[in-house]
């Protein structure tokens, strides 16, 4: 058997808190394959966002371990983890932490920037990708110029500006009304259907069921673990 | 990019930006001033005092040049003496004395004379005309201005003057052969030069060959303390300091000023690394959420800290340029306040300007400005990042 793309085994994550112990995640185990689709819901305060920052390399498990390409990432240092998130993952936020500062087009080129791409190639391929999430001809627009759906758009361009095998998003509709929630969504139905690997902890049903996979989460564990077409075959249908 | 990111962070709080640079600007010309004065004053000395490149001057027995009325008598002899040694290149006796220049109704406007030897004296520096031969003089532009006259025109002076009696002794008519400037009185002395033998005509007996100083140029090559040993061992009546020894007196004397700058100038460089310090700690701590989320997808630290070095950098050195020009104006400003305070030699600098001054101060600001922004940089760029995205980007 292959190794998936994405292996978690018995992962735990807890917070102190004011001499209390928070365990936002008590040992999930999951394994996640290139190519897929996959929704974590659950109800708020479950550990869902904790189980993506641990899954990104942003936070480092207390017990188990993440493995990325069979490579225990809790083991890497600060600088390698850094490194793995800027090459192999790419990030979408729910509020899409855009740098207000830079344009459109300067916003996706930065991760490229950190990469070392060179100036030519990294302005054309972040036209490329602005066109890919339909946002030809605002590439000079700042954040502040743009709607809250556009500036998501921009963000998945950014998430996917060094070509990541893996894309992590945190409600990324959570800012944005039921159309733009809806466009938004089918933009990463097309990632997917494209090859990239997608990793969306979502509220919205809408998103969830566009997954072919869906990780229902309780308590800081996985309590449900869904797979096929159906869910998202009735979202389709609707 | 990095430019970009730094660029976007200064001028997006432009009026931020552009009180920090005048903050720096103004530390910066303090600074500066403060290099340029604790440097200024002694290298200007020793340039006057090496004008000429007299590096013995010779007094009476137990006196500083030109302390005392005190004069060294016989003064061929003493002349003659030293110019047996074959270390010695020139003497240039110089005298000191007073002349009268009679006005209308008996007044009489009086000015600082010295006697020397046209040829080698390093006492005035000629404006206009020439050096003053036999029954000539040069006057600086104080005496000129209080008798109305210029070069060319020729005039009646005195040696001696009674102001009760209105009357003058030792009365000759010269002619003004030039307009000098006198390096070693203030501004506004009035000052004349002539040779040693006309002023020694004009004091009658009392100064028949009398010198106040005698200024010894050594050939190239001596070594002027064997020099100085020899003039000792040979002319027992007379006491011989050497420039670099006048020098020490000077700077001993000189060490108030340079403890001043020390002081001034360390705070205005402390005034500088708080500012920018404080304004970029400022800075960062808005921007904790964006360092957030350009760590989590995949910015290194490096640049992190990078970014933020170079925007306290950035401000230091605008405002250190910015400063530099500032510095230089007030210095001229303050030199110009200080040179026409009585008593001191005219051609004394307070505020020298040498390029070493202003390398010095930019290199102490550049390091400054790396301090200030070392501090915020690190914090920035070692945020815990999942927990800063939490409680700040959210
Ligand atoms: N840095 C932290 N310090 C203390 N407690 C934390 C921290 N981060 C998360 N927690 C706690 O861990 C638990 C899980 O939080 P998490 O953000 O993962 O939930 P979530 O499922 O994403 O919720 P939501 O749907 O509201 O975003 C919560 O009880 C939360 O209070
Ligand atoms: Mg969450």
């Amino acid at each position: 058997m292959s190794e998936p793309l994405l292996r978690l085994e018995h992962v735990e994550r807890r917070y102190h808190m004011g001499g209390e112990d928070v365990r936002a995640v008590r040992g999930v185990s999951l394994s996640i394959d290139a190519g897929e689709h996959l929704a974590i819901v659950g109800p708020s305060g479950c550990g869902k966002s904790t189980l993506l920052n641990l899954l990104g390399a942003i936070d480092r498990p207390d017990a188990g371990r993440v493995l990325l390409d069979g490579r225990d990432v809790s083991a890497l240092s600060d600088r390698e983890a850094t490194e793995l998130r800027l090459r192999r993952i790419g990030f979408v936020f729910q509020r899409f932490h855009l740098l207000a500062a830079l344009s459109a087009r300067e916003n996706v080129e930065l991760p490229m920037s950190e990469a070392g791409l060179g100036k030519r190639e990294r302005a054309e391929r972040a036209r490329e990708l602005l066109s890919y999430v339909g946002l030809a001809g605002r590439e000079r627009h700042r954040p502040p110029q743009l709607s809250g759906g556009e500036q998501q758009r921009v963000a998945i361009a950014r998430a996917l500006a060094n070509r990541p095998a893996l894309v992590l998003a945190d409600e990324p509709t959570g800012e944005l009304d039921a159309r733009t929630g809806a466009e938004v969504a089918a933009l990463f139905q097309r990632l997917n259907d494209d090859g990239t690997t997608l990793v969306i902890v979502t509220h919205d049903e809408e998103l969830a069921a566009a997954a072919k996979r869906v990780v229902h989460m309780r308590d800081g564990l996985v309590v449900r673990d869904e797979r096929g077409v159906a869910p998202a075959a009735a979202a389709r249908g609707r | 990019m990095l430019g970009r990111l730094v660029a976007a962070a200064l001028l997006g709080h432009r009026a931020r930006t552009i009180l920090a640079v005048a903050g720096v600007a103004v530390s910066a010309a303090l600074l500066l001033d403060m290099v340029m004065l604790s440097t200024g004053m002694s290298v200007s000395f020793r340039s006057l005092l090496l004008a000429r490149g007299f590096q013995l001057r010779v007094a009476p027995k137990g006196t500083l040049p030109f302390d005392t009325e005190a004069t060294i008598a016989d003064a061929t002899a003493t002349i003659a003496a030293l110019r047996e040694s074959p270390d010695i290149d020139a003497v240039s006796p110089v005298l000191g004395g007073n002349i009268h220049v009679p006005g209308a109704n008996g007044t009489a406007t009086s000015a600082v004379a010295l006697g020397l030897d046209p040829r080698y004296q390093g006492d005035y520096e000629i404006l206009a005309g020439r050096d003053p031969g036999e029954g000539e003089i040069v006057a600086n532009d104080a005496l000129l201005a209080a008798i109305g006259r210029g070069v060319g025109d020729t005039l009646t002076i005195a040696g001696g003057y009674d102001p009760q009696l209105r009357r003058f002794a030792g009365v000759r008519r010269v002619t003004i052969a030039g307009r000098a400037r006198f390096l070693y009185l203030s501004r506004g002395q009035r000052a004349a030069a002539m040779p040693t033998a006309s002023l020694q005509a004009l004091g009658g007996a009392s100064r028949r060959d009398r010198a106040s100083l005698m200024m010894i140029r050594a050939r190239p090559g001596a070594d002027v303390e064997t020099v100085r040993a020899w003039i000792a061992r040979r002319l027992p009546r007379v006491t011989a300091i050497s420039t670099e020894t006048a020098l020490a007196q000077v700077e001993e004397r000189l060490s108030y000023f340079r403890q001043l700058a020390f002081i001034l100038g360390s705070v205005s460089l402390v005034v500088g690394v708080l500012l920018v310090g404080t304004l970029v700690t400022v800075s960062v701590n808005e921007r904790i959420g964006e360092f957030a989320v350009l760590r989590a997808i995949g910015v290194a630290k490096r640049t992190i800290t990078a970014q933020i070095m170079i925007e306290g950098a950035t401000l230091m050195l605008v405002g250190s340029l910015l400063g530099l020009l500032l510095g230089l104006v007030t210095a001229r400003y303050l030199n110009a306040i200080l040179s026409s305070f009585p008593g001191l030699p005219q051609a004394i600098d307070f505020f020298l300007f040498q390029p070493r001054s202003a390398w010095t101060a930019l290199g102490l600001l550049a390091i400054a400005g790396v301090l200030a922004g070392a501090w915020p940089a690190w914090r920035g760029a070692s945020l815990p990042v999942a927990r800063t995205l939490r409680e700040e980007a959210a």
